[in-house]
């Protein structure tokens, strides 16, 4: 198991400020989640988990059929699908059109795909001005951080920190009214929005039958981002794919109430292909850019590809206390949380970040509420022996291992298990300077082994019992 | 009379025995004859958990020829009792003999507050304690054995005691195995969460169907000095 | 080989798939339609945009949609679509109001500058308290988007009940539109310390204005 990043931890576990804002921020999310599929608002909750992670394991294990299926029916409408294999196809592809048409300012919806692959880095290089628009994501730009949490980036600011970040960045007076620094953010992309020579969006699912991208969202950027400027891009994995139209009701209502607790966001766009011929505004030129960069190695382990049925709602980072400790910023990869957990060992290889599988109690909150069930702790479980196997490959781990195999082996050994317990309760106020009791005692007084153990009290009442005639 | 086999948990056996104690007291005053089979060590848990899963198999193997001609085997424990009803059958995917006595034997295994309640279908048993508790909503028992209304039935029904719910009883302690001691800081500050939770209901005791989640408690709470006590649900169950 | 082929062959081989080979069988869509008295569909609406914050006028007919726009604009610039409805009720000939546009440009400057969008829809949704707009000559984009405040003027025959309806009334939006919207109320955020701000890109106000009997 490798360092983790104890520093960091610590400096969020030791911030109250932090530790509040992100356990109230949370709970809020949690407890509108627990509203929203309420008996008696969503009395079949449990049948569209089935039904919605039926859809997504058929789809799933069909992937080629569906894209192919999509990338016809979008074409027919006009559009265009572009495959990249990783991030510099991607950053490759959008410059290329935006030099081909001659393309300054490209404006952006929230996109945990095109952080994924820092696609806003990429084209900063190629010299093209690039804004987010989601105001949550376009204050991180602005402070040049990365995302807290999937669905509440900013989570972890403050008003105040966005005044400073308003401040110095923009030349306004320092504003602490959240609303008045809304109206500020608002004027300040409504030019961008209207300057923009292309839009660039994720997409929270791909529709085959339609060749439809579906966006949702509460601002109104991404509909600005695809619907000013005269080029739309969208940039999804490969994974967002989904069926027909009609299974759009069950992943939506699903997705909204796991996520922030509303049936229906306050905007849902089912976009396919440019503006059509009669239509009066809307895109010149749409395209769809599927992007694997690693999601085919996920797709090849059916026992852990289910990690990629994943619709991005947040709620598992919502209930995981080990999230609500050590927050977003605490994770090696751009997705945190349980999700961030299982797919990042699966992308950059479990030697990599090799503590991330056993940051966690196993506590199973992530599996409860995941709205396509994926089966988080399993997939933890077989990453951790995933762990243990390529550090006995690389030649590393030798000691722990040794440890399991010598306590499996006294384990098995009733005479040698109990031997060693009397000896063990001997010597248990020693115990918390040796190793892992050590880090035990740092948090917590350590228990006693006790004088006589179970074992020991139900065999000294069997001896005290009347010898059977 | 009928028999069960007590499969008391490493834990029990060797930091809370009184535990192990309780159980064998509740289970014989309903008329049970208790067996304990001297052989039995630990379930395997530690060892899937840190990613050894050949090494949890052979533990496991030891539990199943000691327990697999048991009539009911009791587990005052969720995790333990999830571990073997839950994790078992994809520890021996491979092995076809196993699986099998796996299989058999998994209806037979019995988390103890269920096995009370399912299968002895008592829900009081006589028991008394004068106090206010709260309950702690144990992960794998919560999740995995469906223990929710179950354990505070028969807390109901304890004459003198007052159950008083905390606030986010159903999240985690932070104990989670060596959860606890490869990310100590983590697993501290989610217990001291948990703790404030408890601290707010003022009750005397917290109370649990799980050892190892009392273990943790405990030993955070009396780290910061916070005096409630920590008990078994059996050790209420058995009192008088 | 191109990225797609290289993809494609990937993911086939990760899955062990042949070309062109065709899927399992897939279960019918899940389409939850709920039994509602059609007569409670308008009031279920109206409770249900009034919860987010959009205001709902119910009236008689067409004709009375005009005095209670003039009451809503007080004055104020505004946009309209080309929907044939809002021809119905009059409102293309108010003096406020600018419409019949169809050049995007021009549309999109007065817009830009316009304090209201009006437009008609072409479902409503009960369950939500949504307005569903497909992209058409009749309906652009931006009315409903760009100016501060959106009013929706259209007859109650056109309400579903909930997002399932719909799909089963247009199973594959694609073919209609290049632009299908669900709008839900106003523009909102929470992104900063998880409070509530309304009207942030879209529009901050939104209005319905059904008619009972067209």
């Amino acid at each position: 198991m490798s360092d983790r990043p104890t520093e960091g931890f610590n400096k969020t576990l030791d911030d109250p400020r932090l530790q509040l804002a992100i356990y109230s921020a949370t709970k809020r999310l949690m407890d509108h989640r627990a509203n929203a599929i309420e008996p008696s608002r969503l009395p079949d909750y449990q049948q569209l988990r089935d039904h919605a992670n039926h859809i997504k394991k058929h789809t799933i294990e069909h992937l080629d059929y569906y894209l192919e299926q999509l990338e016809t029916n979008l074409i027919a409408h006009g559009g265009k699908v572009v495959y990249c294999r990783d991030g510099a196809e991607v950053a490759d592809f959008v410059l290329g059109v935006a030099r081909d048409r001659d393309a300054r300012l490209i404006v952006k919806s929230k996109s945990m795909t095109t952080e994924e692959i820092d696609l806003n880095d990429g084209l900063e290089r190629g010299r093209v001005e690039t804004v987010e628009t989601d105001l949550g994501e376009y204050i991180l730009q602005l402070a040049h951080q990365h995302p807290y949490h999937i669905v509440a980036p900013a989570l972890h600011m403050t008003r105040y920190d966005v005044a400073e970040i308003f401040a110095k960045n923009l030349g306004v007076p320092n504003e602490v009214v959240i609303e008045n620094q809304t109206k500020i953010a608002r004027a300040v992309l409504r030019e961008k929005f209207l300057k923009a020579d292309i839009g660039v969006t994720g997409a929270n699912f791909l529709i085959a039958d339609s060749g439809a991208v579906v966006l949702v969202e509460n601002e109104g950027n991404a509909r600005l981002t695809t619907s000013a400027p005269k080029i739309h891009i969208a940039v999804a994995g490969i994974e967002k794919v989904i069926p027909r139209a009609q299974d759009l009701g069950v992943f939506l209502n699903l997705l909204g109430r796991s996520a922030t607790g509303q049936p229906l966001t306050v905007y849902t766009s089912f976009l396919s292909g440019p503006r059509r011929a009669s239509e009066i505004d809307g895109p010149d030129e749409f395209y769809l850019v599927l992007l694997d960069n690693g999601r085919t190695k996920l797709l090849a382990d059916p026992e852990k590809r289910q990690s990629l049925y994943c619709i991005r709602c947040g709620a598992c980072l919502n209930h995981c206390p080990v999230y609500r400790k050590i927050g977003g910023h605490n994770y090696p990869w751009i997705y945190s949380g349980p999700i961030g957990a299982i797919i990042t060992p699966q992308f950059h290889g479990v030697s990599e970040d090799s503590w991330l599988p056993f940051a966690s109690s196993l506590c199973g909150a992530c599996a409860e509420v995941c709205p396509v069930k994926i089966e988080i702790p399993k997939v933890l479980l077989k990453l951790r022996a995933e762990v243990t196997q390529a550090e006995r490959r690389e030649g590393r781990g030798g000691l722990e291992r040794f440890t399991f195999v010598v306590w499996a082996w006294i384990m098995t050994h009733p005479k040698l298990y109990l031997a060693l317990a009397r000896i063990g309760s001997k010597l248990a106020p020693l115990a918390p300077n040796i190793g892992p009791l050590r880090n035990w005692a740092r948090e917590r007084e350590v228990p006693r082994i006790a004088s006589r153990s179970f074992h020991q009290w139900w065999a000294r009442r069997e001896r005290a019992k009347p010898h059977p005639q | 009379m009928k028999r069960v086999s007590l499969f008391v948990t490493c834990i029990v056996d060797q930091v809370f025995p009184e535990v192990g104690i309780a159980v064998t007291e509740v289970l014989e005053r309903l008329g049970y004859e208790v067996d304990f089979p001297a052989a039995q060590t630990c379930c395997g848990q530690p060892a899937l958990n840190s990613g050894y899963p050949d090494e949890a198999a052979r533990v496991a193997r030891h539990f199943l020829d000691i327990f697999r001609d048991a009539e009911y085997v009791v587990v005052p424990s969720g995790s333990c009792a999830s571990m073997i009803t839950h994790h078992y059958e994809e520890i021996f995917e491979h092995d076809a003999e196993r699986a099998e006595q796996i299989r058999r034997l998994t209806p037979r295994v019995w988390e103890f507050s269920r096995f009370l309640l399912e299968v002895a279908r008592v829900e009081s048993v006589g028991a008394r304690f004068k106090g206010v508790v709260t309950y702690h909503d144990s992960c794998h028992g919560l999740r995995e054995l469906g223990l929710k209304a179950g354990p505070r039935r028969l807390l109901a029904n304890v004459e003198g005691l007052t159950l008083r719910e905390m606030e986010a009883a159903e999240e985690c302690c932070g104990f989670g195995g060596t959860f606890s001691v490869k990310f100590p800081e983590v697993s501290g500050g989610m217990a001291r969460t948990k703790i404030e939770s408890i601290r707010k209901t003022e009750a005397d005791a917290v109370v649990s169907v799980d050892s190892s989640c009392l273990m943790q408690l405990q030993g955070v709470m009396r780290r910061a000095g916070v005096p409630i006590r920590t008990l078994h649900l059996a050790e209420i169950l058995a009192s008088r | 080989m191109t990225s797609r082929q290289q993809i494609l062959d990937d993911i086939r081989r990760a899955l062990g798939r042949a070309h062109s080979q065709p899927p399992a069988p897939l279960a019918a869509p899940l389409l939850r339609i709920p039994q509602l008295a059609r007569n409670l569909y308008t009031s279920l609406f109206v409770q249900n945009l009034e919860k987010l914050a959009g205001k709902c006028s119910v009236v008689r007919d067409a004709s009375s949609v005009i005095p209670l726009l003039r009451d809503l604009l007080q004055g104020k610039r505004a946009v309209a679509s080309n929907a044939p409805f809002l021809e119905t009720c009059g409102i293309a000939g108010l003096p406020e109001v600018q419409s019949g546009f169809t050049d995007r440009e021009a549309l999109r400057e007065a817009c830009a500058t316009a304090d209201v969008g009006i437009t008609s829809v072409d479902y409503a949704l009960a369950e939500t308290g949504t307005f569903v707009m497909l992209a058409s000559p009749q309906d652009a984009r931006m009315i409903s988007l760009l100016p501060p405040v959106h009013v929706a003027v259209f007859p109650q025959s056109r309400i579903l009940t909930n997002l399932d309806e719909l799909l089963s009334v247009v199973p594959k939006p694609a073919d209609e539109t290049s632009s299908m919207v669900l709008i839900t109320g106003p523009s909102r955020t929470a992104d900063i310390e998880q409070i509530l701000v309304r009207g942030v890109h879209g529009p901050g106000g939104v209005y319905a204005i059904i008619v009972e009997d067209e």
